[in-house]
């Protein structure tokens, strides 16, 4: 299911490169894990391990238990952030299902100076 | 069992409402315009409900050469088939919304606070790295963070 998001990204990187937006994607998953996932589905985008969940957690977007054998993992979230750091957008889905589309990403990313 | 007397409807319905759920995790979860709402699901699952109405009908009709056995079949499959459209819409009308609030997640205006983490290869990468080494020979104008739930 983050794969679709993901391949979306994935397949639309041309845009962002032209846009100026570095995509990364954040998870709990080890380095290892992450490397095995880019290779297997050809993603070339920045993948970073969050593996203890600390920065998801101060981030408030734990999904406690949500993971495989009870795991905590990572609820879907997306953030914009401007060069200085600013949040510009924020897409916080209220369904597992429904995630932010590249087209609309690329939208907000026009707003950015 | 002959052409006449096999309930194919019911049969029909049944496999329809199987094509209907996994059609959704195997191949139309993959795109937005079928992801965001599972709009073909449903009309298949309309579709397969059709079918198993009318194997419920012909299962329970008066003119089955074994009417036991065909209502105790129908009573199974029906049963199943109406199973599996309810496990769907409840995955994802119910089960999929079981997510954090996550009032205190970072909100637009707000700088977002820094971070370093480990790259594929181990490398550590903060915030301000991200936000300034070049995409395409440019300084970058944004970051997009993406939090999604892991390999699995």
């Amino acid at each position: 299911m983050c794969n679709s998001e993901l391949r979306g990204i994935e397949n639309s990187l041309p845009s962002f490169n032209q846009a100026g937006i570095r995509p990364v994607a954040i998870s709990v998953d080890s380095p290892q894990e992450s490397r095995d996932l880019m290779q297997k589905a050809g993603y070339t985008f920045t993948f970073l391990s969050d593996p203890n969940a600390e920065l998801i957690r101060r981030y408030d977007l734990l999904h406690q238990g949500a993971g495989e054998n009870g795991r905590d993992i990572a609820r879907p979230a997306e953030f914009l952030v401007d060069r200085t750091g600013t949040v510009r957008w924020v897409n916080l889905t209220e369904n597992y299902f429904v995630r932010a589309r590249p087209e609309t990403i690329l939208e907000q990313g026009k707003l950015l100076q | 069992m002959n052409v006449r007397t096999l309930n194919w409807p019911l049969w029909v319905g049944f496999l329809l409402t199987l094509v209907a759920g996994f059609s959704y995790i195997a191949v139309f979860v993959r795109y937005p315009v079928t992801r965001d709402f599972p709009w073909v699901n449903l009309l298949l699952f309309l579709v397969a409900a059709v079918f198993l109405w009318k194997g419920i009908r012909r299962g329970f009709g008066r003119d089955r050469a074994h009417p036991v056995r065909s209502k105790i079949l129908t009573s199974i499959f029906a049963t199943l088939g109406i199973a599996v459209i309810a496990l769907f819409l409840f995955s994802y009308f119910v089960v999929a919304r079981w997510l954090p609030a996550s009032t205190g997640a970072p909100h637009v205006g707000q700088k977002l606070p820094e971070f370093t983490l480990s790259d594929t290869n181990g490398r550590q990468v903060s915030l301000n790295e991200l936000l300034s080494a070049p995409v395409n020979g440019q300084p970058p104008k944004g970051v997009l963070l993406v939090f999604y739930r892991g390999y699995w």
